[in-house]
């Protein structure tokens, strides 16, 4: 009963990110399409997620274990930067059959556009995944327009 | 014990050379893993980051070695996906475990995102050093 409720609820969200997908495919200014100065080879660490609300911008890193405060984060004019290193440690007299997982240095980043400021609202690390929350500019924000 | 191997879709040997994917036949994410062996276990790490312990499943069916884990997101309400890297919020991987390992003592511990899990093998097939005696 509440295996089939999740299971609801993740498809529902799947579907979310599937959208994305479809937005992608459009021409214009979508984040990081690949028509833009900074696109972002697939499948590179750490993984990344945006999503907009009408405040603003939340990014989603996927950094499965490691220590948060090695991340490095910084934003600036509108690109999100985070660089890092990822250890695994190898044991030297086991047999290793697969090593897929990544480690190593890294650095990426991701133009969220200009709405966005530098002032972070919120940063929280759980599970494997830093969440990070943004203002967006107030002039981006979507604003009613009034009809006298 | 060739035909049992490939009753199950996208099992894969622990311990074989890694094999090309086939097609993919669900939205699940192949967590990327580590397999590595000392003369007691075999251990498996895998990512899967945004899984919390709560949603990760661990089974032995038979031989087979299921790991599953679904991520949890806190989205705000609004939201609007602008980019996503990673589009499904399962993650899944399954495996063939051979006999000389003790299914019944699969050690499995979730942490940061990394799930690792340890099986222990049989202590009588346990690799023994053989002495050499001298002159």
């Amino acid at each position: 009963m509440f295996a089939r409720f999740t299971s609801l609820q993740n498809s529902l969200l799947d579907e979310f990110w599937r959208l994305q997908q479809e937005m992608e495919e459009l021409p214009g200014d979508g984040l990081s399409s690949s028509g833009g100065i900074r696109p972002l080879p697939r499948g590179s660490f750490p993984a990344i997620n945006v999503v907009r609300t009408p405040e603003e911008m939340q990014v989603y890193l996927f950094a499965p274990g490691r220590d948060p405060k090695k991340l490095d984060i910084s934003i600036q004019q509108g690109v999100l930067t985070r660089s890092g290193e990822r250890q695994i440690p190898i044991d030297e007299k086991a047999t290793y059959y697969r090593q897929e997982r990544f480690g190593g240095e890294f650095r990426r980043a991701i133009s969220l556009g200009e709405d966005v400021e530098a002032e972070l609202v919120e940063a929280k690390y759980r599970d494997g995944i830093v969440q990070i929350r943004l203002h967006r500019r107030e002039s981006a924000k979507p604003r009613q327009i009034e009809i006298r | 014990m060739a035909t049992n191997t490939t009753a199950v879709a996208g099992r894969e040997s622990l311990t074989a050379a890694p094999q090309q994917r086939g097609r993919a036949t669900e939205s699940a994410i192949r967590a990327p893993v580590d397999i590595f062996e000392d003369s007691e276990s075999i251990t498996l790490a895998a990512d899967m980051p945004g899984v919390p312990k709560d949603r990760l499943d661990v089974r032995v069916d038979g031989n087979t070695l299921l790991l599953e884990g679904t991520v949890q997101f806190e989205l705000p309400e609004q939201a609007e996906a602008l980019y996503a890297d990673v589009r499904s919020t399962v993650y899944r991987r399954s495996f063939v475990l051979s006999r000389e390992l003790e299914a019944e003592k699969v050690q499995a511990n979730p942490r940061d995102g990394v799930l690792t899990v340890r099986i222990p093998k049989r202590l009588e097939l346990r690799p023994r050093k053989i002495e050499v005696q001298g002159p």
